[in-house]
């Protein structure tokens, strides 16, 4: 089975997100990159996959070089391959087309992202995917099992969970639940060797055009300053929920 | 040129999320000065577009589209905006309008964006407000193909009931159900609300020590008619089920109410509910990050504060209907 993982590099999730250049440009001052979270879960379940019956995977990004240290760290911890499209990933359309026509010429019988990436928050890239490439999606996954070359899956739905089945090739988009955040793996020192020694393969970004464009950014508005009530008096929280904030 | 609101239904009702939907897409529909229809699938929506204003209702109506399939649907979708010659269409933020939108964009050769939280900020360049960083911050961004699909946040704009008379028009479609998507069943939270739809969200976190206390984050739930849910670690210790981790890495929350009992307000936590409107936060620590971010903060001990704020609710609601 071949396995392509889509990651992209994200802030952590601890990062303060400040913005230059008259609030036009992201301040990439002090903040450390990883691979997104969604994306990571999604990888780590490929490793299972590798484990278990000779997965194949490639990790690919769409970045500028500075992006490789996180396709360095998806070798580390398991990847076989890894793909930079050379380019700076501007919009998601931008992103899916750059992946798909990468996707198109390399058949893999699993395609994994993210359900959304924690900066843009798009989650559209895996569907723009599977029209480009014609094959079935299946969004917010929480879990998959192949067996045979048939994969069953779980998906989110609002208020519970749907069960589907479906004959590979697939695109999934991952999220926690495919496998445990205790399932993530931290790169061991045979892993870094080889992640060290491995050559990314660096591809040319095709001619693309984008849809959208971030003109300008900006910082939600500072809140009121938060009112203390009394545990004693409960009585004035359910007062001012119902008659103040008119939320019950 | 015309806006196409696309209302989602289950098991043949409207979704709760419609009204907001329609509000905006009349008020979008105001604003660039153009015809609004509101399309529902297999599900008769008459009742509820006429009280928001919108004059034209579509229905569709096809049993190959009796269960949520993402591709069939927006096969369909993108055949009613070209068949009515819509520009804009108008989605909801639900798990399934996010999985149909991004295949739709690539066959409408759309720009989309979701998370939206406002009406555009321009006609020209055609510009919304959308949250990003997972509502760390706001992005205005420019949507610049020819048709536009716009992802509403959930509870970002409200409702505005506006009583018009609406004319039904039912479509054909040539979707098919063909599919390699086989759907097995469904594991659903029956008569509970579920995070998405809820109006008030209950969370409770490592304060509670243990998932054996969880018995009146439950009662309180229940009294408010809310949705529970929980921080990371109390779902990663498998206190409670994964479906109720919420924030940057969970579910979002934009409810009205959000009340957070034993959270201490990590970054990554408060980034995925601060979309909803009124927080009350209920913590020892008078110290702990989320106390700041809340509009209302009890300092006090859980196991104190709410079972007697249960007991108060519940003397509220008999007093108040
Ligand atoms: C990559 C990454 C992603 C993450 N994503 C998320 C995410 O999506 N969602 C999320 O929630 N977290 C996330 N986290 C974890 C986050 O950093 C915090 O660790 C977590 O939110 C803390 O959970 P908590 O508030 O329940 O526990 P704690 O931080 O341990 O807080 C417990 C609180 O309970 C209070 N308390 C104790 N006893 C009582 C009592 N008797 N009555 C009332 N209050 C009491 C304490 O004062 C304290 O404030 C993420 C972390 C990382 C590294």
């Amino acid at each position: 089975m071949k396995i392509a993982v889509c990651i992209s590099a994200v802030p952590d999730t601890t990062s303060k997100i400040n913005f230059v250049e008259n609030n036009t440009v992201f301040d990439r001052e002090g903040v450390q990159f990883v691979i997104n979270p969604n994306d990571e879960f999604g990888l780590t379940r490929a490793v299972w996959f590798k484990e278990k019956n000779q997965a194949e995977i490639t990790v690919i990004n769409v970045g500028l070089s500075d992006t490789e240290a996180i396709l360095r760290k998806a070798i580390a911890i398991g990847a076989d391959h890894a793909v930079r499209i050379n380019a700076n990933p501007t919009d998601s359309a931008y992103v899916a087309g750059q992946l798909g026509s990468y996707l198109k010429q390399h058949n893999f019988d699993l395609i994994i992202t993210g359900k959304e990436s924690i900066d843009f928050n798009g989650g559209m890239v895996h569907g723009m995917l599977a029209e480009m490439l014609n094959i079935e999606v299946v969004h917010a996954c929480t879990s998959l099992e192949i067996e045979n070359n048939k994969a069953e899956i779980a998906r989110e739905i609002d208020g519970g969970t749907e069960h589907l089945s479906c004959d590979l090739p697939l695109i999934i988009s991952g999220q926690k639940g495919l496998v445990e955040e205790s399932d993530l793996k931290i790169p061991n020192m045979r892993g870094i060797m080889t992640a060290r020694k491995k050559v990314i393969e660096v591809i040319e970004a095709e001619d693309i055009d984008c849809k959208t464009a971030d003109t300008a950014f900006e910082k939600p508005s500072k809140k009121a300053e938060v009112e203390l009530i009394d545990a004693e008096n409960l009585d004035e929280l359910i007062q001012k929920l119902h008659k103040e904030a008119k939320v019950i | 040129m015309g806006i196409l609101i696309v209302l989602e239904s289950e098991k043949g009702q409207l979704k709760s999320n419609s009204g907001e939907l329609l509000s905006y897409g009349k008020a979008l529909g105001n604003f660039m000065a153009t015809d609004v229809f509101a399309l529902s699938i297999n599900c008769s929506a008459q009742s509820s577009v006429e009280k928001y204003g919108v004059s034209k209702a579509i229905e569709v109506h096809s049993e190959h589209l009796q269960s949520f399939n993402a591709k069939n649907y927006a096969d369909c979708v993108a055949e009613v905006s070209r068949k009515l010659n819509c520009d804009i269409i108008v989605v909801s933020s639900s798990t399934n309008a996010k999985y149909m939108s991004g295949i739709l964009a690539q066959k409408l050769q759309a720009s989309y964006t979701n998370n939206i939280v406002d009406l555009p900020i321009e006609k020209s360049p055609f510009t919304v407000k959308r949250s990003v960083y997972s509502n760390k911050a706001f992005a205005h961004t420019e949507l610049n193909a020819a048709v536009k699909i716009l992802g509403l946040t959930k509870n970002s704009f409200g409702q505005t009931l506006e009583q018009t008379e609406t004319k039904t028009e039912s479509l054909e479609v040539t979707t098919s159900s063909s599919s390699a998507l086989e759907i097995k069943g469904q594991d659903t939270l029956e008569g509970q609300v579920s995070i998405a739809d809820a109006d008030v969200v209950v969370s409770g976190g490592r304060g509670l020590k243990g998932p054996e206390n969880w018995n009146m984050i439950e009662d309180l739930a229940e009294v408010l008619g809310a949705a529970t849910a929980c921080s990371k670690p109390v779902s990663d210790m498998g206190w409670r089920p994964h479906s109720e981790h919420v924030g940057q890495t969970g579910k979002p929350v934009a409810s009205n109410l959000y009340i957070a009992i034993g959270i201490s307000g990590a970054i990554q936590h408060l980034a995925g509910v601060s979309s909803s409107k009124v927080k009350v936060v209920i913590n020892t620590d008078a110290e702990a990050p989320f106390v700041k971010a809340a509009d209302y903060a009890v300092i006090g001990d859980a196991f104190e504060v709410v079972p007697q704020l249960i007991e108060k609710l519940k003397a509220f609601k008999i007093q108040n209907g």
